[in-house]
């Protein structure tokens, strides 16, 4: 469980990145941050690794004040998946995945055998164990980077906008598995995206964020469909637009789903 | 050439002397260039005085410089350790400013992932920023590794023995022969120790080798079973 306590952060030249912020990320849960560009989801996210300490408030992991671990040993504890992926540039696909460990204790040997399972875990051939990351595409890179934050098998994962630098088709794909690394491990994740799709498709339990780190609303996805709390939140996920007005119309005997502008979209399950 | 036949054994020692004259400061330069070189990297309001004055000390001439060090370190004038210590003055005022350079020239992400992943400082320096600096330190160390195997001959004037002699000795005693030698060994010798540093690097740093055009967008392997859970 990460618990953020009424926690603010100012940077030194007066920005307030995030104001007053209270959340609670249920264990074995996974939450997305969403919010534009500049709305704090980098700052929260982390204020958990301590990656950025707050300039008030607490944040707790199982009801432990991170102030009170060291920072090291804090982010050798937690899978951190950085926005634009943050390979180790002189190091194997192999080494980079097998880094945290390594840096915990554990021999080199048995690192790398773990990470050749854990490139299998997400779908990399394990011929790229031996490449450097310059030889591989953004999506295998992406893929390379969540293999690193599991390495270590947190309980905690971060993800900042993994799937940011990729092409929408490879990013689909990326969303599909990341939800079926989530059913199988169950870990604490806090997602950071600006795209309010991807929060829908990855997240348990979706809060959106104005500027400074408002929650406008905190809820499950399908409930901010049926209920946006406000303007905002209509607008931000697109309450009114065309692909979320759908309706049901009937095609020569066949109930057929129709988006705002008449579009099919599918075929009411029967 | 007679009188190269003549000489083989002389010539032999001198050139392992010069080698052990050349190497120590190469290496010492390059250790303590590396640490004055981050501290200047690290300290933005020292970086520039630092800079400047290491790299004035390359304008100390050298024969004040060869009187001066025995009065401050205690060697003996005409010694290996006397001229071991001169070069490796210039050895760190040319170094210290690729060094400085070469830690800058690391990308500040790949800094925020190492510590992001949990690197202490300490291991971040030795296992990220040193070996990515090391390309840029590797060019810089190639120019201090000859200019040292030349600025050894210089000793030979002040009678410390290197290749050098068979340049003092050659002269005095009209040689042309044993000139030559001195000169050509002084670059083979120079051509030697840079070609070790490049293969050091090479060995060293694995991802900077050239490699072959294979393609590097092979495609993504999805195991059948993912596959299935996939579509
Ligand atoms: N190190 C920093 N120094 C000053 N301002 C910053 C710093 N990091 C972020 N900010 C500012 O804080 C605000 C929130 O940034 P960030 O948390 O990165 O937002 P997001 O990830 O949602 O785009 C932005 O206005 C940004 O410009
Ligand atoms: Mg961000």
């Amino acid at each position: 469980m990460i618990e953020f306590r009424d926690v603010s952060k100012r940077y030194p030249d007066g920005t307030v990145a995030v104001e007053s912020f209270s959340f609670v990320v249920p264990s074995h849960e996974t939450v997305v941050f969403v919010g534009s560009s500049g709305s704090g989801k980098t700052t929260l996210l982390r204020m958990v690794n301590r990656m950025v300490d707050p300039t008030s408030g607490t944040v707790l992991i199982d009801d432990q004040d991170v102030q009170q671990v060291d920072k090291v040993q804090l982010r050798r504890s937690i899978g951190y998946v950085l926005q634009g992926v943050g390979l180790l540039p002189h190091r194997t696909i192999l080494d980079n995945v097998a880094t945290v460990p390594m840096l915990r204790g554990v021999s080199r040997a048995h690192a790398r055998k773990d990470a050749l399972g854990l490139l299998d875990r997400v779908g990399l051939d394990r011929a790229l164990a031996t490449r450097y990351p310059s030889q591989l595409s953004g999506g295998q890179q992406q893929r390379v980077g969540v293999a690193r934050a599991l390495a270590a098998d947190p309980n905690i994962l971060l993800m900042d906008e993994p799937f940011g630098a990729v092409d929408p088709i490879v990013r689909a794909e990326l969303q599909v598995e990341l939800r079926r690394l989530q059913s199988e491990l169950g870990k604490t994740t806090v997602f950071v995206t600006h795209d309010v799709d991807e929060a829908f498709k990855i997240g348990d339990r979706v809060v959106i964020l104005s500027a400074g780190g408002r929650i406008e609303q905190a809820d499950t996805p399908e409930r901010i469909v049926a209920h946006p709390a406000n303007d905002f939140v209509a607008d931000f996920i697109g309450a009114r637009s065309a692909r979320r007005t759908l309706r049901v119309q009937d095609v020569d005997g066949r109930e057929v789903v129709v988006d705002g502008d008449g579009r099919p979209v599918g075929m009411l399950a029967t | 050439m007679n009188w190269l036949s003549q000489n083989t054994d002389l010539v032999f020692d001198l050139t392992l002397t010069h080698l052990r004259l050349s190497i120590p400061p190469i290496l010492l330069s390059l250790v303590l260039a590396i640490a004055i070189g981050y501290l200047a990297h690290r300290q933005r309001f020292a970086r520039g005085p630092v800079l400047t004055l290491t790299g004035l000390l390359y304008a100390v001439p050298s024969l004040p410089l060869f009187i001066m060090i025995p009065v401050v370190f205690g060697t003996p004038l005409r010694s290996g350790s006397t001229m071991i210590i001169a070069l490796t003055i210039y050895g760190v005022a040319l170094l210290v400013r690729s060094a400085a350079d070469a830690f800058g020239s690391v990308d500040r992400s790949v800094h925020e992932t190492a510590n992001a992943v949990g690197f202490s400082p300490w291991a971040r320096f030795w296992r990220v920023e040193l070996p990515l600096a090391g390309p840029v330190l590797l060019a810089g160390l190639r120019v201090v590794a000859v200019s040292t195997v030349s600025l050894v001959t210089v000793g030979a004037v002040i009678g410390i023995q290197s290749l050098g002699t068979l340049f003092t000795d050659g002269f005095q005693r009209g040689i042309q022969a044993e000139i030559f030698t001195g000169v050509i060994l002084t670059i083979l010798v120079g051509y030697l120790l840079d070609t070790a540093c490049v293969w050091t690097g090479r060995l060293l740093m694995p991802w900077t080798r050239p490699r072959p055009r294979t393609n590097s967008r092979a495609p993504l392997h999805v195991p059948a079973d993912v596959a299935g859970g996939a579509r």
